[in-house]
């Protein structure tokens, strides 16, 4: 009995590392979707995201420590964040990738590897190697559920992940803005011949995964604290999730993010790994699912036409 | 100042070693492998322990390390090679990743004082770098021989081709597989080998220095230098190696810190990919025939047109 | 005399059947053309014999063996060889580079035949074996009057020249069997003609071809025979007289007439 509610326990915290994951792999896979590359900087988004809400937060709160005031803060510098880390994400696609579109495959994804070490030893450059908190805008205390416990953190962290998706599914499926974006991940020259202005819609796909990686930073913060290369590992697993789920399919990759969250909050303990070596759980299963079903749960096979 | 600078042309021959590899197994064959890291955390612990804990002479280590880290790259290879561009970068990044992790589980505080490379009765000492100029750079200049036969080899010509077109590959009765696989081992091995010099040099190993900033500075190099060539990879590690002791060599290294050089490797990639994607020195042109004159070939060509 | 045979070959990508139960012969030393309207499965057909990809159900016989799901490069090594309907270049290599390519598994010992030694031999012997294909690579050129430009980037050719030489590189491996994907889409007239032109003398070579083409004109005065494939069906084959005047190909291109 005692074990299985050690292992809800688990699932509980894998469940809420998955929707961390899921919103950064959004990212990875909205942007796969249409420029068929990885936007290996997009770890290091989350990073910026995580200091630019840190610092508006504390900078909000200042001494005040009046409870609505506190969450009313943290939500002002998720928001500041998600605009910051949008604007950033444009910035970037309009230097870095943008004059690449049409070169050979390895240019982009050379420069997006340029960028991610600007950004994450910049950020070690201005703020340090020192890693921070991020202080919780409420009481911490977890509640127990028959032996299981949660933490309001861990609540939120998936009530807004799952807000964020759910607000992202309507925004795909229904707006015109939506449609356009589907439309170019499906066929870029016949969207743009169709008056869709691509140029646009591209921006607006970093933007968007670009707000989603701030939320995740922000929400990673809360377990993983702030610092310069939070976003290295944190990245590469939500690009495994988003690979796990279908690269390019934006179901695949929340359905991605929660699998791989589970599997690695339930898979040390259960293979008795010691936990130093979680990280090689998502390897391994990147390298599994490449080799068994390369266009993961959710994707379409895609071949190469001869 | 004049330490800074010999020790600079001892980084850049250990590091021009490891972009021959990568280059043969990137700028050769196309493919984005991102773990040379980990091949020269092999090559390092391999002559660490067979020269401290085995108590053998470096020379035996050298073609172990080069053996051992092949190995490992050929079984890394096997099953990642079969995945494009993206993917295959993600996989060995994470391979790279996990060699590190082993590492650090196996050996967290490294491995000191091994015993230094002698050569008939002379030791090589971080003292003397002159003469450990002499040696890294006397086994540069080996690997690029080497690798530069290749590269204009029948063989060499088919990575170039398995890197322009896999299908066209196929069609010219080239085993892709094969040739990756080749490929890849090859350059994992010279990885090692640099490894070994680099442990032969410091004399100590530790996991720390095997990071994923390492494969991303070898790649740096050979994108600087220009793909698939060799001088040009040379060149990159050069440039590479004085971008990181700049502070260093004209006594900044407190104002200037650490991290400002990878900035500006993170903006050499960024800029060398949008305004030369081709490199400094651009591709190698070896003219097969080279008998024909330039000027007879540019008039036959204006009767062509 | 069939050199190469498809039986009953069939391709199904998901729930669509690009290729439905289609036997295909090549006639030994003749130009045999594969024809039908855009979608029919013709390069489809071309993929599963060159082993670009394997058959569903079915078999390919070449020169008496089974080929059926070998890679690639054994069938191309056994003597088929192709072009691309996208030309598929080795654009930073120079136009000789890219016939001494094909030339490939001609000249030496066969590398990475699982025998280490001879890539060992190959790599030592490298100046001996670049004289030989280079020689050799310039006789193709100059069949294709194409050893003026041997020096340029594959992928600064102009278009006509680019699918001449992708053609001049699979001819280079001396292959018993051609199979020439679509060579005139996107040529002009005159091009057109210099290209039936070569394709008379690749068959006087003793080489057989097939062709998939679109352009009718050249397809009615250079095959010998023809098959016709409507909707991944062999709906018809003969001579180009036969096809001609063939109700059922007249309706795969041009529609049934409403009564």
């Amino acid at each position: 009995m005692d074990t299985l509610v050690q292992y809800l326990q688990y699932l509980v915290n894998g469940l809420t590392l998955g929707a961390i994951y899921a919103l950064i792999a959004l990212g990875y896979t909205m942007v796969y979707g249409i420029l068929k590359f990885i936007n290996f900087a997009h770890g290091d988004i989350l990073m910026i995201g995580a200091y630019t809400g840190l610092f508006t937060y504390t900078a909000l709160l200042g001494e005040s420590t009046n409870a609505a005031w506190m969450l009313i803060a943290f939500f002002i510098a998720m928001l500041v964040s998600m605009a910051f880390c949008a604007l950033l994400g444009m910035f970037i696609e309009r230097v870095a990738y943008k004059p690449l579109r049409n070169a050979n495959r390895l240019a982009p994804l050379l420069s997006a590897i340029g960028v991610s070490f600007i950004l994450s030893n910049g950020a070690a450059w201005l703020f340090g190697a020192q890693s921070r908190r991020f202080p919780y805008p409420f009481d911490d205390t977890p509640i127990m559920l028959g032996g299981i416990s949660i933490t309001p953190h861990q609540i939120l962290t998936v009530v807004v992940s799952v807000i964020m998706m759910v607000v992202l599914t309507l925004f795909v499926n229904r707006s015109r803005m939506g449609k356009a974006m589907r439309a170019t991940s499906l066929d870029q020259a016949t969207s743009e011949l169709m008056g869709i202005d691509v140029n646009r819609i591209i921006s607006m796909t970093f933007a968007i995964g670009s707000a989603l990686a701030a939320v995740g930073g922000i929400l990673s913060a809360f377990d993983f604290r702030v610092y310069a290369s939070m976003g290295t590992m944190t990245g590469l697993k939500a690009f495994v999730a988003a690979v796990i789920g279908g690269i390019g399919n934006i179901q695949g990759a929340m359905l991605g993010g929660v699998i791989l969250g589970v599997l690695e909050s339930i898979g040390a303990p259960l293979l008795h790994i010691p936990s130093a070596l979680k990280d090689t759980i998502a390897f391994a299963v990147l390298i599994v699912i490449l080799l068994v079903k390369p266009d993961g749960i959710l994707g379409k096979n895609e071949r190469e036409k001869v | 100042m004049l330490n800074f600078f010999q020790l600079i042309i001892i980084y850049a021959g250990i590091y021009a070693l490891m972009a021959i590899g990568q280059n043969c197994i990137t700028g050769n064959t196309g493919m984005l492998s991102l773990c040379h890291a980990g091949f020269y955390c092999i090559g390092s612990y391999v002559t660490a322990i067979i020269c401290k804990t085995m108590g053998l002479p470096f020379w035996f280590s050298l073609p172990v390390a080069a053996v051992a880290a092949g190995l490992v790259g050929f079984l890394i290879g096997v099953p990642t090679l079969r995945l494009k561009g993206d993917y295959l970068c993600i996989a060995t990044l994470g391979l790279g990743e996990i060699i590190r992790n082993i590492a650090t589980n196996v050996n967290p505080v490294g491995i000191n004082s091994v015993p230094r490379a002698a050569l008939f009765g002379y030791q090589f000492s971080s003292r003397n770098k002159l003469t450990f100029i002499l040696l890294i750079w006397f086994f540069v200049m080996i690997a690029y021989v080497l690798f530069r036969q290749l590269a204009h080899s029948r063989i060499g010509r088919a990575m170039i081709a398995v890197r322009e077109d896999e299908v066209a590959a196929q069609s010219n009765g080239i085993n892709v597989t094969k040739y990756k696989i080749g490929a890849f081992t090859l350059g994992a091995a010279i990885g090692g080998v640099a490894g070994c010099f680099a442990t032969a040099y410091t004399l100590t190993v530790s996991p720390g220095s095997y990071t994923f900033m390492v494969s991303v500075m070898v790649l740096c190099m050979v994108v600087l230098g220009g793909m698939g060539n060799l001088k040009g990879v040379i060149l990159g590690a050069f440039i590479i190696e004085f971008i990181s002791y700049f502070p260093q060599l004209v006594g900044l290294s407190s104002v200037i810190p650490a991290q400002a050089s990878q900035v500006l490797y993170g903006l050499v990639l960024v800029i060398m990919m949008i305004c030369r994607p081709q490199g400094i020195l651009g591709r190698d042109r070896y003219r097969y025939g080279s008998q024909v004159k330039k000027g007879a070939r540019k008039a036959a060509g204006a009767k062509e047109a | 005399m069939r050199i190469l045979e498809a039986q009953g070959v069939s391709r199904i990508f998901g729930g669509v059947v690009a290729v439905n139960n289609v036997d295909f012969n090549v006639e030994k030393g003749l130009v045999n053309g594969l024809i039908g309207p855009n979608g029919a499965g013709k390069t489809t057909l071309f993929n599963q014999i060159t082993g670009m990809d394997k058959p569903t159900s079915g078999k390919i016989i070449f020169d008496g063996k089974d080929i059926t799901g070998l890679p690639a490069w054994k069938i191309s090594r056994l003597g088929v060889a192709r072009t691309f309907q996208n030309i598929r270049l080795y654009g930073d290599l120079t136009v000789i580079e890219n016939v001494m390519m094909g030339l490939h598994f001609k000249v030496g010992a066969d590398p990475f035949k699982g025998r280490f030694v001879q890539a060992v031999k190959s790599y030592f012997n490298a100046g001996r074996e670049n004289r030989e294909l280079y020689a050799r690579a310039l006789e193709w050129l100059e069949f294709f009057e194409l050893d003026g430009l041997r020096d340029e980037e594959a992928h600064n050719l102009p278009y006509g020249n680019q699918r001449e030489l992708e053609i001049a590189r699979a001819l280079a491996a001396d292959p018993k069997v051609l199979f020439l994907d679509e060579p005139a889409a996107g040529m002009n007239p005159a091009e057109t003609a210099h290209l039936m032109h070569i394709i008379e003398r690749i068959r006087d070579k003793g080489v057989t071809v097939v062709l998939i083409e679109h352009d009718m004109k050249l397809v009615m005065n250079i095959c010998d025979n023809i098959t016709v494939l409507s909707f991944g069906q062999k709906i018809a084959e003969g001579t180009p007289e036969e096809i001609r005047s063939n109700p059922q190909v007249i309706e795969a291109y041009l529609g049934r007439e409403e009564d």
